[in-house]
C-alpha cells in the first residue's frame, strides 16, 4: 500500500508542477460560468437558464472535453516510463506491476477528480452567489451529481488509456490509440447505433436496444445528468432509447462505475504479461 | 548464505535459446565481473537475477531466497545501462522517491548523493544533468538501504578518470564490509584490478569462470619477456636459444630489446638461464592482461559477434 501511495503522489506532485491540475480546473471553471451565463443565448436573452439546462449542456460538452483530458493525462502512464528508461529500473524495486498501475490510477484520478471539483465547484458557488432566484439544494444536489458522474467517466477513460499504455511500445502509438478511442466513443458509436436502428428497421429485439447505450460510457453519463431531472430537457437521438431502460439512476451509476474497474482490471492484466 | 546462485540455467526468447546451462554463484565481499559481446547474455544474466524474467530451465536462488520476492528485491542494488531518469525533478527528489520504493529511510538522501559526487547537483533537475552525473545518480539509486547484491552494467560510461577510480574504490570499500558486487563492463583494462573473478560469457554459454590466475592457467597463453642485452643483441639470442631448448618464439623488438614469448610452466627455467649468463640488463615480464584472455576465449571470431543485439 505504502508503494501505491508513493507512486501515486509522484503523479500527483508532477501534474501540480505541470500546472496540468491548475490549468483543467481552469477549464472548467470558465466553460461552467460560460454555460450557465449564456446558456440562455439561444433563446435571445442573457442570464441564468434554469438549473436542469445549465447541467444538460455542462454535461455535453463534458462528453467530448472529459475523455479527451483523461486519455492525455493517462496513455503515457506505462509506455512512457519504458521508453524514459524507468520502467525496468521501477520493477527492480520491491513493487509489483500491479501496484505500479493503481499508484498510477491513484495519482491519476486524484488530479483529474481534484480538478474536476475545484473548477466545477468554484462555478456552482459563483451560480449559487450570484443568481438571485436559483434554487440552492436543487442546484447543490445536480452539481455534486454532475462532479460525481464526470470523475467516474475521467476515471473510466483513464483505465482505457491503460489499456493502451500497457499494450504498445511506442509513445506516438499510444496517443494515437488514444484519440482513437476517443472518437470511436464520442463521435461514432452514436452514429453506428443509430445507423443500425435505421438499417434493422424495426427488426430489431426492442428491449435489447437501450442495453446498447449501456456500451458506451460518455451515453451512460449523458442520460444521468439529464434523466435525473425527470420531466426536465427532452432526451434526443439514441439517448430517447434510455428513457426504456428499466435499471433507473442506481443502474446507470453501477455501470459507470463497471466502466471504471473492467477496462482497470483488464489493464492489470495485460501489464502483468508485458515484457521489460 | 551465496549472494546468487545458478544451476545450469537456460533462457529462450522467441525460441531462440538466450542463455544454456548456466552455472555462476558469486559469494558476500566478493567482485565478479561479467564479461561478453554484445548480445552474449550478459543483461539477461542480470534480469535473471534481478527477478525480471523466469528462467526456463534449471535453478536460481537469490540471498538464500527466490528472485523477484520484494523481501530479497529490498537488498538488491541495480545500475542499469544508460540509466535515465524523470528529466523535471531534481536529483534530490529522484533518489527520495526511490528510496520510498524501495522502504529505505530518505534521511540517507543527502549523505549518498554527497558520496557519489552530487552534493552541489542536488537540487538541479536532472534535465540539466551531464551523462557522469547521471550515471552517478544511478549509482547512488543502486546504493539506497545498503544493498547485500549489487549489480552494475557499464557504471563507469561517462565518468571521468578521477570518477572512475572513485567508483572503483567505492566498490572495494563496499565488498569489503561483505557486498557482493557484479560488475559488467568493456572497459577491460579498467576493471582488471579490481575484480576477484571473471566470468565470460558467448552466445549465451559460459566460457571461462574463475580468477584471473586461474583464467591464464586455463587459457595457457603465453607470457611475454623483454629482455635489454648488456653487450649486444646476438649474445643475448645465444643464452635465450639454450634456455629454451628450442621452444621459445624469438622476435626482436625495435629498440635493440628481445621479446620472448614462452610458456607460463617454462618461465622460470628461463629467467634463471638468462640471469645466470650476465648477458643481461634489464627484464620485464607481461602476464596476458584481462583483455588478452578475454580475446583468447571469444575467439578471433570477435567482430562478427558484435553485430548481437542486447
Amino acid at each position: 500500500m505504502n508503494s501505491v501511495w508513493t507512486i501515486a503522489r509522484k503523479e500527483l506532485n508532477d501534474s501540480l508542477r505541470n500546472r496540468w491540475l491548475v490549468a483543467i480546473a481552469l477549464v472548467f471553471a470558465t466553460l461552467a460560468l460560460g454555460i450557465a451565463w449564456f446558456g440562455a443565448a439561444a433563446s435571445g436573452q442573457v442570464g441564468y437558464a434554469s438549473t436542469p439546462a445549465t447541467i444538460a449542456s455542462l454535461a455535453s460538452l463534458g462528453i467530448f472535453l472529459i475523455p479527451l483530458i483523461a486519455l492525455l493525462l493517462a496513455y503515457d502512464a506505462i509506455v512512457g516510463e519504458d521508453e524514459g528508461g524507468t520502467l525496468l529500473l521501477l520493477m527492480t524495486y520491491p513493487i509489483s506491476r500491479s501496484q505500479l498501475l493503481l499508484g498510477k490510477f491513484l495519482g491519476h484520478g486524484l488530479t483529474l477528480a481534484l480538478a474536476t471539483l475545484i473548477g466545477f465547484g468554484v462555478a456552482g458557488l459563483a451560480i449559487a452567489a450570484l443568481v438571485e432566484d436559483v434554487e440552492i439544494g436543487n442546484l447543490a444536489i445536480a452539481m455534486l451529481r454532475f462532479i460525481g458522474s464526470t470523475v467516474l467517466l475521467g476515471w473510466g477513460f483513464i483505465a482505457l488509456a491503460y489499456l493502451v499504455s500497457v499494450r504498445v511500445g511506442e509513445k506516438p502509438v499510444a496517443a494515437g490509440l488514444a484519440l482513437a478511442i476517443w472518437f470511436f466513443f464520442v463521435l461514432i458509436f452514436d452514429l453506428l447505433l443509430l445507423g443500425s436502428l435505421v438499417a434493422s428497421e424495426g427488426k430489431l429485439n426492442a428491449d435489447l436496444l437501450p442495453w446498447l447505450l449501456m456500451l458506451n460510457p460518455t451515453d451512460i453519463y449523458r442520460l444521468l445528468n439529464i434523466v435525473a431531472f425527470g420531466n426536465g430537457p427532452q432526451l434526443t437521438g439514441v439517448l430517447s432509447l434510455g428513457a426504456d431502460l428499466p435499471i433507473g439512476m442506481a443502474g446507470l451509476w453501477a455501470a459507470l462505475v463497471l466502466w471504471v474497474a473492467l477496462p482497470l482490471a483488464g489493464a492489470l492484466v495485460l501489464f502483468r504479461n508485458r515484457r521489460i | 548464505m551465496s549472494c546468487f546462485h545458478l544451476e545450469n540455467v537456460s533462457y529462450r526468447y522467441e525460441k531462440r535459446p538466450v542463455l544454456q546451462g548456466i552455472d555462476l554463484r558469486l559469494e558476500p565481499g566478493e567482485i565478479l565481473g561479467l564479461f561478453g559481446h554484445n548480445g552474449a547474455g550478459k543483461t539477461t544474466t542480470i534480469k535473471l537475477i534481478l527477478g525480471l524474467m523466469q528462467p526456463d530451465g534449471g535453478a536460481l536462488s537469490v540471498l538464500g531466497g527466490q528472485a523477484g520476492d520484494p523481501q530479497i528485491t529490498r537488498h538488491l542494488g541495480y545500475l542499469p545501462e544508460n540509466v535515465m531518469f524523470y528529466p523535471q525533478l531534481t536529483g534530490r527528489e529522484i533518489l527520495s522517491h526511490f528510496a520510498r520504493l524501495k522502504g529505505a529511510s530518505v534521511r540517507q538522501v543527502p549523505a549518498l548523493l554527497e558520496r557519489v559526487g552530487l552534493g552541489d547537483a542536488m537540487e538541479a533537475r536532472t534535465k540539466t544533468y551531464s551523462k557522469g552525473m547521471r550515471q552517478r545518480l544511478g549509482l547512488a539509486q543502486a546504493l539506497l538501504g545498503q544493498p547485500k547484491l549489487l549489480m552494475l552494467d557499464e557504471p563507469t560510461v561517462g565518468l571521468d578518470p578521477v570518477a572512475t577510480a572513485d567508483l572503483y574504490r567505492l566498490l572495494r570499500d563496499l565488498r569489503d564490509m561483505g557486498t557482493g558486487i557484479v560488475l559488467c563492463s568493456h572497459v577491460l583494462p579498467g576493471v582488471e584490478p579490481y575484480i576477484d573473478r571473471a566470468a565470460i560469457l558467448t552466445d549465451g554459454a559460459l566460457q571461462a569462470v574463475g580468477d584471473l590466475a586461474a583464467l591464464r592457467r586455463q587459457a595457457n597463453m603465453p607470457v611475454t619477456l623483454f629482455l635489454d642485452p648488456v653487450r649486444s643483441t646476438a649474445a643475448l639470442e645465444a643464452v635465450i636459444d639454450q634456455g629454451a631448448r628450442g621452444q621459445g618464439l624469438l622476435t626482436r623488438a625495435d629498440n635493440g630489446r628481445l621479446r620472448v614469448e614462452i610458456k607460463a610452466g617454462d618461465k622460470m627455467a628461463m629467467l634463471e638461464a638468462v640471469l645466470g649468463s650476465g648477458e643481461v640488463a634489464d627484464i620485464s615480464i607481461h602476464q596476458p592482461s584481462l583483455e588478452d584472455i578475454y580475446v583468447h576465449f571469444i575467439g578471433t571470431g570477435g567482430l562478427a559477434h558484435r553485430g548481437g543485439s542486447q
